[in-house]
């Protein structure tokens, strides 16, 4: 057998010094050969990324290495010299990040700062490094690389900066590739060109793929060789077949289970729901822009247009969508945080333009559970004084009332604990945050809640926890939830009607089974698609990377865009024509 | 949380311990001075200087020496704390209040109000200050709240500037979104939920604010427009004396010394109490 690449010997991570050190890796060993790729699976806090900056060389500084070897060739580089490293990176080791926009310099037009490399690594000069620059760009497909040089990193999409970083890793045609979390970022239409296009440059140059990914769609779709840890600790290291046929760990198998996967949820007896609780009709957002100038003609964002649905009682209506789509600012529309036109009406009152009194009134039958439950909790104050807050707002009940509302909430989110009360928020873990979330919006019996993306700062296995208390949540008080989220699988486990956005506007909408499983529209058929599937054998076939962008959003101030007509191809499924 | 318990967690740490005992200390002595102070802090001893009428360097009967026109160093110093400690507490104190109002006001309300206010802010602060306080020293008679009342004034613009950018960074955090969702008044954000994200650079501003001011009041002092001579103060000890700063040394030296230990005193206490008041930073893990 052919020496490795890079082979990764019992390599622990520290963190701190002496008795108050805490070990974050602990004996992770590993071989990548050359055209081969690893992925490195696990949640957060299994110490994946730590692993790749290690190899790097980019550990932290209070982090040590206490014990291992990282064998590149023949040499170790655990102690190496930074010259030696700043060498390698780049040249030898090239790495992408999670978020492209703030690995590049917003400063910088793009050609501009991949000359920078260029020229450190002395690959070529003078008219050679600007082809060279070109070439690379037209290798990871960037439509009019020629243009793009010149260009600052904000005006390109997602996707497109992705493809820069890619670029940019490749210029010196590394034989290692550390790509952390490469799409975890982008929408999934994107995903699905990004991974397509990582496995084309690897085929073409031979280079080996260390792949960091929470997601088992991304394994299956990328890797040779899987290794799963969690905590720090190596549970599996398995061939990619082995993992999803046979695991040996427990911890994979569990892995497994919890994600949730598309097209596996049971086809549903179509329900009788109660009354309309939410009725939304025409609704159209727009944000206003800066003027270009004194005289220019005002503008605007249209960030929903024209969209209508109704929610009944213990419904759940998802909308789904890719960023930009809208879905956020519809959920904002509702609950009254963005000015809209068209009528939204919850439990029949129209809520456009009410304020004071009667805002506060309508507040209680509609809550919102945010995507971010780190964000959503003001960290100064303890979980008794955040979950009790609405009730201290609405005034309802005495002091001793309201504490034994709380307990009552928490007991109902799955937080018992009876010395949770007079915690803070740093001290939970991020699922135990969202049930707080969930408890507070809870607080003051609403009809409806309004969850934009709630689970999509989670875990898989701590994200079907959650959806599962959502489920039974619903049963109890009979809620209907306004769920908004990217991801098409959780969308079909929770949903009973889905709705699918695209530019501001309901492309199609109908029962659940309806449209994941008979999608009519094009966009919701390359959205499903796209959708990595954690099984062997169902690589994607993203499709071809189309020039045309979404629609240009920013129109003239009272630009009317000619009204969506719907087509009706079964009861209750509505599809949109000619857009 | 108590103030007892406050009090002891602070002392904790040494360096916070002793900045505390300094403060009070400096704080009754400024109060008790009739009693303190070994001699009249206004009384020209002929005695205090020698025979060529230079100032003494200290010894037994002036602890610290005397100044230009013999006094005591140390009894005006022990009054002079009176005056440095009204202006630093008060004199700052009123500044941050008017800064924070403004600077709160008109992060949290935006639109014309905020543009106006920041406007307003912008214009202080394009004004010398130096300037400004002594244009308002010369209209108003001077006495110590005046002197407190100008610095204060001027102190305030950079206060607001802060306090407004972080009042825009915390608001549009998603926990005041969250606040809104649930009905919550603008005074319960304002009062319950930004006010204490704010508390860290407030009390920042405050004790850094402390020795600025100190120096500014000397600065009015020494032009002539601040606290009036004969009453002492720390800043008017030093600008009196800065030309024989290489004869007698004392005469800077301890004033100096005085009004450093004070500033770092506060800041020390600031830093501690900031930390203290932070949940977040208590209970990790």
């Amino acid at each position: 057998m052919k020496r490795p690449l890079l082979s990764v010997e019992k390599l622990s991570i520290e963190f701190g010094q002496g008795s108050e050190s805490k070990r974050v890796v602990d004996d992770l060993s590993f071989t990548l050969n050359p055209s081969e790729t690893l992925c490195i699976a696990g949640e957060s806090g299994s110490g994946k990324s730590l692993s790749a900056l290690a190899i790097m060389g980019l550990l932290p500084k209070m982090a040590r290495v206490p014990e291992g070897v990282i064998l590149f060739h023949d040499e170790d580089l655990v102690g190496l010299s930074e010259r030696r490293l700043q060498h390698l990176r780049g040249r030898e080791i090239g790495m992408i990040f999670q978020e492209p926009m703030t690995s590049l310099n917003p400063t910088m037009r793009i050609g501009d700062q991949m000359l920078e490399t260029v020229r450190r690594h002395k690959l070529a000069t003078g008219a050679g490094a600007h082809k060279h620059i070109r070439d690379m760009l037209e290798a990871v497909k960037i439509p009019r690389a020629g243009d793009r040089v010149r260009q600052y990193p904000h005006e390109l999409s997602g996707g497109l900066r992705q493809r820069v970083m890619i670029a940019m890793a490749m210029l010196c045609q590394p034989q290692i590739l550390i790509a952390d979390e490469p799409t975890t970022a982008l929408d999934v239409t994107i995903q699905a060109q990004i991974l397509d296009l990582i496995r084309e440059l690897q085929a073409e140059f031979k280079t080996a793929v260390l792949m960091i990914t929470h997601d088992m769609g991304v394994v299956a779709e990328m890797a040779d060789k899987v290794v799963v840890m969690n905590q720090g600790v190596v549970e599996e290291t398995a061939d990619i077949r082995k993992i999803f046929t046979s695991p040996d760990a427990e911890y994979t198998r569990k892995l497994l289970a919890a994600v949730p996967r598309l097209g596996t949820a049971p086809t549903r007896v179509p329900q009788v729901f109660g009354e309309p609780v939410l009725e939304v009709s025409n609704l159209r957002v727009r944000y206003p822009m800066k003027s270009q100038g004194l005289f220019a003609p005002a503008r605007e964002v249209m960030a929903v247009e024209d969209i209508s649905f109704t929610l009944h009682q213990g419904e759940t209506l998802g909308i789904v969508g890719e960023s930009g789509c809208g879905k956020s600012t519809t959920g904002r529309a509702l609950m009254n945080m963005v000015d809209f036109e068209g009528d939204v009406r919850v439990m029949g009152t129209n809520i456009r333009g009410l304020k004071g009194a009667a805002l506060k009134k309508q507040r209680q039958d509609i809550q919102m559970v945010f995507q971010d439950p780190y964000a959503a909790l003001n960290p100064r104050k303890n979980i008794a004084e955040l979950v009790g807050e609405p009730l201290l707002i609405h005034r309802r009940g005495t002091a001793a009332e309201r504490e034994r509302r709380v307990a009552q909430l928490l007991a109902q989110v799955g937080l018992p604990e009876a010395d949770a009360m007079t915690r803070y928020p740093h001290q939970f873990s991020g699922g135990q945050r969202q049930r707080i979330c969930i408890a507070r919006a809870l607080a003051l019996n609403p009809r409806i809640i309004v969850a934009d993306e709630p689970v999509s700062a989670l875990d898989v296995s701590v994200q079907a926890q959650v959806l599962d208390l959502l489920e039974e949540l619903q049963k109890d008080y009979e809620l209907s939830y306004l769920f908004i989220s990217h991801d098409m699988a959780v969308v079909e486990r929770l949903c009973h009607r889905v709705a699918v956005m695209y530019s501001g506007r309901i492309m199609e909408i109908g029962s659940r089974d309806q449209v994941l499983r008979n999608p009519r529209h094009p966009y919701t058929k390359r959205l499903l698609a796209a959708v990595p599937v954690p099984a062997l054998d169902r690589k994607l076939t993203p499709a071809p990377l189309d020039e045309t962008e979404a629609p240009n959003p920013i129109k003239a101030k009272g630009h009317v865009p000619p009204a969506v007509r719907y087509e009706q191809p079964e009861e209750g499924h509505f599809v949109a024509v000619s857009v | 949380m108590s103030f007892p318990t406050v009090i002891r967690n602070l002392c904790r740490h040494k360096s916070v311990a002793v900045s505390l005992v300094l403060i009070v200390t400096v704080i009754s002595v400024a109060v008790l001075a009739p009693w303190v102070a070994p001699h009249d802090p206004n009384m020209q001893y002929f005695d205090g200087l020698t025979m060529e009428g230079a100032p003494l360097p200290p010894n037994d009967e002036f602890l610290l020496g005397t100044d230009l026109l013999g006094r005591d160093l140390l009894s005006r110093l022990i009054y002079g704390a009176q005056t440095s400690l009204i202006i630093g507490i008060v004199a700052n104190g009123i500044a941050i209040l008017i800064g924070t109002l403004v600077g709160v006001s008109a992060g949290f309300i935006r639109g014309w109000t905020g543009t106006i206010l920041m406007r307003l802010t912008d214009l202080m602060m394009a004004f010398p200050a130096l300037l400004l306080a002594i244009a308002l020293a010369a209209i108003l008679q001077p006495s110590i709240w005046i002197v407190a009342l100008v610095i204060a004034m001027v102190n305030w613009v950079q206060v607001a500037r802060v306090i407004y950018s972080e009042t825009i960074a915390i608001s549009s955090r998603e926990f005041i979104a969250v606040e809104r969702t649930l009905g919550a008044s603008t005074l319960r954000i304002l009062f319950s939920h930004l006010l204490p994200h704010l508390l860290p650079t407030i009390m920042v501003w405050a004790t850094l604010g402390i020795s600025t001011t100190v120096l500014l009041e000397a600065t009015l002092s020494f032009l002539g427009v601040g606290v009036q001579p004969p009453t002492p103060s720390w800043g008017n000890i030093i600008f009196e004396s800065q030309t024989y700063f290489t004869s007698a040394f004392w005469l800077v030296l301890f004033p100096g010394l005085a009004i450093i230990l004070l500033a770092l005193s506060f800041n020390l206490v600031g830093d501690a109490l900031r930390d203290e008041l932070d949940p977040s930073l208590k209970g990790r893990g």
